[in-house]
């Protein structure tokens, strides 16, 4: 089966600034892919350039097997795109917009219901006959999925689809899009809420200055990356008496606690027992899991 | 799949939201050209119409009405494809045409076809309200037709350009006022230009609204200031040309996608 999307060697140079610096990528279809990385890393411009709204300076990139240059109009029609930003047309409303997005990839009557079928699952239909310029800025959002999704892509590509939602909507968003992948759809999302990617995407690239610091599944990644940490708080004698058996193991002090990074799961009864000895009391304690954050932050090198 | 059926969908759907997004606004759209044509019409026909008479046995009023006609007609093209890519652009909803497979020749067609409805719909409503009060012969039924349709098309064209190069409203305002509005003016909408001197005459000749407004007066007088095949030539010379540059820069994407 052809991959979904692949960009081989993709740059894009807007004068001096390389915004996309060779980037190779095959994401296979049914994936649920994830595209992160600090602001200008070049999320955006990935999109733009499979969608047709830039040009690759050099390079290729294929949409399910058609060049998003050379068979631009097949390659288009293979992927819906929710851009970032609200974009609207004021003189339509949401029932009309939907349609005439629908027309320009050449579908017509017969595509209402499926239009419709949209509008409600998204939960449009008291707000499909609204001018999309009375809509809220939660509802706007939904009508841009909704655009996205009239021609029936196999690839949908979300870029930042939930900044500014509500948490409400933001998961029946992530439901509906959950269920397009489980349809058999493939899905990109580019998100600043890391938690968002590590709960949803199969597998992540990470970028920064426009290369790819990280490909791989979510699951590998957290693996690669996974360091377990214990978090103390000790009572107030605590920093100048630590033995010196405890002070061996690696740690930081934040905010009052002490956070040892473990190497194994019986670090925490050597700790524990050494404090005990010492005679030095355990206010609290939690253990905490490395999450595709601190992988970010590990890769990205963002703070 | 794209299909000749899916491209003459994709190309009616554009050109359908085009129609409709003018129509939608036709308060401003339609009447405020028509109505400033027909103030246009009754200020001049009363002021002058006893005391001139540009082609011989045509009432000045009559003489008025064919240029008003045009240059509605030219003005409302040119208005429309401009305005509404100028307003896509600014608002950033471009991207929901950028992003179809509609081809630039698409987007070209659906565009210049609006254009052309508008300008034509704009001067046939000052046509429809000029005839209840003034004979209007109409000689040459085809000439009327070519050169409302070649002269839609070039300024839809025109607009088209404008729309993809201007970035802010205001330039697109000196679009209007510096470069379509003077052109229109000093076309020979209100005069003859054999009314004018002779180093005046020549200048007049380069402005191609004057061979769009005399070529279409002869469709309804049988009488020019030039040749109207000559006239016809050069508007369609124009609008080939227009058009030529239109494509390329739309199968560029200068200032579309980058």
């Amino acid at each position: 089966m052809k991959p979904a999307i692949v960009y081989k060697n993709v740059k894009k140079n807007y004068g001096s600034v390389k915004a996309v610096n060779g980037i190779s990528l095959s994401i296979p279809q049914g994936e649920f892919f994830g595209l992160l990385g600090p602001n200008g890393a070049g999320k955006s411009t990935m999109i733009n350039m499979l969608g047709g709204l830039a040009t690759p300076s050099s390079g290729k990139i294929d949409v399910m097997g058609r060049d998003v240059q050379k068979d631009y109009q097949e390659a288009r029609h293979s992927v819906g795109i929710v851009p970032q930003e609200l974009v609207f047309d004021p003189f339509f409303n949401v029932r009309e917009m939907l349609r005439f997005q629908a027309g320009y990839f050449g579908k017509g009557k017969e595509n209402d219901k499926w239009v419709d079928e949209v509008i409600d699952r998204l939960d449009l239909r008291d707000k499909a006959n609204t001018n999309m310029r009375a809509l809220s800025g939660g509802m706007k959002r939904r009508a841009l999925i909704a655009q996205a999704l009239v021609h029936r892509p196999p690839v949908i590509v979300l870029d930042e689809p939930t900044a500014g939602v509500d948490v409400e909507l933001r998961q029946k968003l992530w439901s509906f899009i959950k269920d397009l992948n489980k349809e058999g759809h493939t899905i990109v999302l580019t998100t600043h809420y890391l938690e968002e990617a590590e709960a949803l995407c199969n597998s992540v690239a990470m970028l920064r200055l426009g290369k790819i610091v990280a490909l791989d599944t979510t699951r590998n990644l957290l693996k690669k990356f996974s360091t377990k940490n214990l978090m103390l708080r000790l009572n107030f004698m605590a920093k100048k008496a630590l033995p010196q058996s405890v002070k061996n193991f690696s740690y930081v002090e934040s905010d009052g606690a002490f956070i040892f990074q473990l190497k194994k799961i019986t670090d925490i009864a050597e700790i524990t027992e050494a404090l005990k000895k010492s005679k030095i009391e355990i206010i609290d304690m939690q253990t905490v899991d490395t999450d595709l954050e601190n992988v970010f932050l590990k890769l990205t090198g963002a703070k | 799949m794209v299909t000749l059926k899916t491209q003459i969908i994709g190309t009616w759907t554009l050109l359908k939201k085009e129609l409709l997004r003018f129509w939608r606004v036709a308060f401003q759209t339609v009447a405020a050209p028509v109505i400033t044509g027909i103030l246009y019409l009754l200020i001049f026909s009363h002021v002058l119409d006893s005391r001139l008479e540009v082609y011989e046995g045509v009432p000045y009023a009559a003489f008025l009405i064919p240029g008003l006609i045009m240059m509605s007609l030219l003005q409302n093209a040119f208005s429309n494809s401009s305005s509404s890519l100028i307003q896509a652009k600014v608002m950033g909803n471009i991207v929901f045409l950028l992003l179809t497979p509609l081809s630039y020749l698409q987007l070209f067609f659906a565009f210049l076809a609006a254009s052309i409805v508008r300008g034509i719909f704009v001067g046939f409503c000052i046509y429809l309200i000029a005839i209840t009060y003034i004979d209007l012969p109409i000689e040459h039924p085809w000439f009327l037709f070519l050169f409302a349709l070649l002269g839609g098309g070039l300024m839809g064209a025109f607009g088209i350009i404008a729309g993809v190069w201007c970035d802010r409203f205001d330039q697109m305002a000196a679009f209007g006022n510096f470069v379509i509005m003077p052109l229109s003016m000093l076309s020979g909408v209100f005069y003859s230009i054999h009314s004018l001197p002779v180093s005046w005459q020549g200048v007049s000749q380069l402005n191609p609204f004057f061979y769009m407004i005399d070529g279409f007066r002869f469709g309804f007088f049988g009488q020019s200031d030039v040749s109207p095949y000559f006239s016809l030539g050069v508007v369609a010379l124009f609008f080939i040309v227009l058009s030529f540059f239109t494509i390329r820069m739309l199968k560029s994407g200068f200032k579309l996608r980058n």
